[in-house]
C-alpha cells in the first residue's frame, strides 16, 4: 500500500525530517543527562564528586553513599511509612472511585446528574487550605496515619475517567440481559463490570500509587510526629533544608569528618533509593498511564 | 409536577437501592472533604476565635478583605502568581505541542519509543526529589553547573538558586523538563486519530511536511489545545504550592511568594486564620470566574468547551 503511492520526497522534506531528528536527539540528551549524572555520582567517591570529575560514568566506584543511607534510620521509617500510606491509600482510593463511578455510569440511576454537578463544582471550587485543615482537625485526624490516607482518597478526575470507561465499554444491553437472568446491581458490578474493567482499574491503581508515593503536602500540614513522616518529608529535610542530622549516631571527630564527606554522597544516593519503587514499576506505569490519559481525553 | 418527580425518585431509589448503597460511602467522602470545608469560608467574614469555634465567632464583614487589598503584599503576590503561571503556560503548552508534532513525524519505531520513554520518565519524579536534584546540580560550588562554569574559566559563578530574578525561569524550565513528555501524550493521542487518507491526499497534492503539519496536524489537535488552555487559565491563580514552596529561600522571596505559599504562612504558620481564609477565598473566586469566562469564550468562538 505504502509502496503503491510512493512519491519521492522532495529535498525540503528531507531537511525537515533531519531537523526533527536532531531536535529530538537534543531533547533526549537534555532529559536523560541529569538522571544519568545523579545515578553515576551516587556510585562515585565523594572526592570525585566534589572536585567535579564525574561527567558520565561513576569515578572511583564505591558504595559509600548507599552505606550512609543504610545508617540513616529516618530514611527507613520514612520508607516504611510511605509503603503503608501508598498501599492502603491506593486501595481505598480506587475502591471509592469505582463505588462512585459505577452508579454514575448507569443511565437508570436517577441522581446521576445532580451528583455529576456536585463533583464538577467540587473540582472547580474549594474552601481553601484553612477550612480544609480545620475539618481534618475537628475529625481528630491530625497527626495520625489516617490523615495521610483519607483526605485525599476521593479523586474527582479519576472518577470521571472511570465513569467514562464504564459508559463506553460496557453496553447498556449487557445490563438488561443480565437483569433478565436475575442479576441485581451489586452482582452486575462485581461479576460483570469489574472483570471487564481490569485495564482501567490498573490505571487508577497506578495513578493513586504514584501520587501517594510522591505526596508530601498533606504530611507537611497534618503530621507532627517524626515517626509518622513519609519518605518525601524526610527527603525534604535532607535535600532541601539540608538537615542531615547526626543525632541518632554518636561519632568520633574522625568519623564526623568522614560523615561530612558522606553527606554529599548521601544526597545523590537517597534520590536514587527514593525513586527505585517508581522505577521498578515504570514499564507498567508508562504503558497504563498512556492508556489512562487516552481514556481521560475521550469527550462525551 | 413536583409530586410526580418525587414519586419517580422514590421509585428509582426503591428499585436501585443497591446503587444508592454503593454510592453512599464516596458521597460521604465528597461531603466531608470537599463540601464541609466550603462552610468554613465564613471564617473570612468573621474574627475567628478558636475558643468560640467557627459558628460562634463574631462577624466582622469585609474587614479581612480590606486589610488584604491594602496590604503591601497584595500586588507583589498577585504579580508573582500571575507571572509564574502565565510564563509556565506560554512556554509549557507550545513545548508539549512541539514535542508531540516532532514525535509524530518519526517513522523509526525504536527511536520513537526511546524518545517517549525518556521524556515521559521525569513526570514520575516527586517534587521533593526534583527540587533536590536542582539544588545539587545547580550548586555554584559543588554542583555540575558550578564545575562547568569553572571549566569555562568563570570566576564568580552566578548563584541561580539565590537570585530572585532567576526564580521564575528556574521554576518554568524545570517544569518543562519534568512535564513536557507527559503533556505531549495527550496531543499524540489526538494525532493518532487523524484519518491517514488525509495525509495521502495531501501527499498527492504535493504538500510538504511542514505544510502537512500546519494544515492537517494542528487543526486535528485544536480542540485538545482549547480544552487544556481553558483548564490552564482556570488554574492561573493557583500556582502549585509544592514546587514554589520547596524552591523558595530567603534570597528569592521577593519573586517567589505566591498566593498559596502566602496563605500557608499566614494561616498555618502564623495561625491568622481569618485573614488566610479571606486571601484563599479571593483566590478561589477569581479562579472560578476565570475558568467560567474562558469556557464561555471558547464555546462562542470555537466548537470545543469544557462544559
Amino acid at each position: 500500500m505504502e509502496k503503491a503511492i510512493h512519491i519521492r520526497e522532495p529535498w525540503s522534506d528531507r531537511v525537515s525530517i533531519a531537523v526533527i531528528y536532531i531536535f529530538l536527539s537534543i531533547i533526549l540528551l537534555c532529559v536523560a543527562y541529569p538522571l544519568i549524572y545523579i545515578v553515576s555520582s551516587s556510585f562515585s567517591s565523594s572526592a570525585a564528586v566534589t572536585s567535579g570529575r564525574v561527567w558520565l560514568f561513576p569515578v572511583e566506584p564505591t558504595w559509600y553513599g548507599y552505606q550512609a543511607v543504610f545508617q540513616y534510620p529516618q530514611i527507613w521509617t520514612g520508607y516504611l511509612n510511605s509503603i503503608i500510606y501508598t498501599v492502603l491509600g491506593s486501595i481505598i482510593s480506587v475502591a471509592l472511585t469505582i463505588m462512585m463511578a459505577y452508579p454514575l455510569s448507569r443511565k437508570t440511576f436517577m441522581s446521576r446528574k445532580v451528583l455529576m454537578w456536585a463533583l464538577l463544582f467540587a473540582m472547580l471550587f474549594s474552601g481553601g487550605l484553612i477550612p480544609y485543615y480545620l475539618v481534618i482537625k475537628s475529625l481528630h485526624l491530625l497527626d495520625t496515619r489516617w490523615a495521610m490516607i483519607l483526605p485525599g482518597a476521593l479523586n474527582i478526575f479519576s472518577i470521571i475517567v472511570a465513569k467514562t470507561f464504564f459508559q463506553s465499554s460496557i453496553p447498556n444491553d449487557l445490563y438488561e440481559a443480565a437483569q433478565l437472568d436475575g442479576c441485581n446491581d451489586t452482582k452486575f458490578l462485581t461479576r460483570i463490570v469489574l472483570p471487564l474493567s481490569k485495564p482501567v482499574i490498573a490505571v487508577l491503581l497506578l495513578w493513586a500509587a504514584v501520587s501517594n508515593w510522591n505526596s508530601y503536602f498533606n504530611a507537611l500540614i497534618f503530621l507532627n510526629s517524626e515517626n509518622l513522616y513519609p519518605l518525601q518529608l524526610v527527603l525534604r529535610e535532607i535535600l532541601v533544608l539540608n538537615n542531615v542530622s547526626t543525632n541518632s549516631i554518636t561519632l568520633s571527630p574522625e568519623q564526623l569528618k568522614q560523615f561530612e564527606d558522606m553527606k554529599t554522597l548521601l544526597k545523590y544516593s537517597v534520590i536514587v533509593i527514593a525513586s527505585i519503587p517508581v522505577l521498578i514499576l515504570y514499564p507498567f506505569i508508562q504503558k497504563y498511564f498512556v492508556k489512562g490519559v487516552m481514556v481521560g481525553s475521550i469527550k462525551e | 409536577m413536583l409530586f410526580r418527580t418525587v414519586s419517580l425518585w422514590r421509585k428509582n431509589i426503591y428499585r436501585h437501592w443497591q446503587l444508592y448503597c454503593i454510592v453512599a460511602l464516596p458521597v460521604l467522602f465528597l461531603i466531608t472533604f470537599n463540601y464541609v470545608p466550603m462552610f468554613g469560608i465564613q471564617i473570612a467574614f468573621k474574627e475567628f476565635n478558636p475558643m468560640q469555634g467557627i459558628w460562634h465567632s463574631p462577624w466582622v464583614g469585609g474587614k479581612q478583605f480590606e486589610m488584604f487589598f491594602n496590604s503591601p503584599y497584595f500586588w507583589p503576590i498577585i504579580q508573582n502568581t500571575l507571572l509564574l503561571s502565565i510564563y509556565a503556560l506560554c512556554i509549557g503548552t507550545p513545548a508539549a505541542i512541539l514535542l508531540a508534532l516532532a514525535i509524530n513525524e518519526v517513522k523509526n519505531q525504536r527511536f520513537k519509543k526511546i524518545v517517549q520513554m525518556f521524556t515521559y520518565a521525569p513526570y514520575f519524579i516527586s517534587t521533593v526529589v526534583l527540587v533536590g536534584m536542582i539544588n545539587i546540580i545547580l550548586s555554584p560550588t559543588t554542583g555540575l553547573y558550578g564545575q562547568l562554569s569553572h571549566l569555562f574559566g568563570v570566576e564568580n559563578v552566578y548563584d541561580i538558586l539565590g537570585e530572585s530574578k532567576a526564580f521564575s525561569s528556574l521554576y518554568v524550565w524545570s517544569g518543562v523538563w519534568q512535564e513536557t513528555g507527559y503533556g505531549a501524550v495527550i496531543y499524540l493521542a489526538a494525532l493518532a486519530n487523524v484519518n491517514p487518507e488525509l495525509y495521502e491526499a495531501s501527499k498527492i497534492d504535493g504538500a510538504s511536511r511542514i505544510q502537512k503539519i500546519i494544515h492537517i496536524d494542528l487543526p486535528a489537535i485544536r480542540p485538545t489545545i482549547i480544552v487544556l488552555l481553558i483548564l490552564a487559565v482556570g488554574g492561573l491563580m493557583s500556582v502549585g504550592f509544592e514546587k514554589v514552596f520547596l524552591l523558595q529561600n530567603m534570597l528569592n522571596l521577593s519573586t517567589s511568594e505566591v498566593i498559596s505559599t502566602y496563605v500557608y504562612k499566614i494561616g498555618l504558620v502564623n495561625t491568622n486564620y481569618s485573614f488566610a481564609v479571606a486571601v484563599g477565598l479571593f483566590n478561589s473566586v477569581v479562579g472560578f470566574i476565570l475558568i467560567f469566562t474562558t469556557n464561555v469564550l471558547a464555546r462562542k468562538y470555537s466548537d470545543s468547551s469544557l462544559f
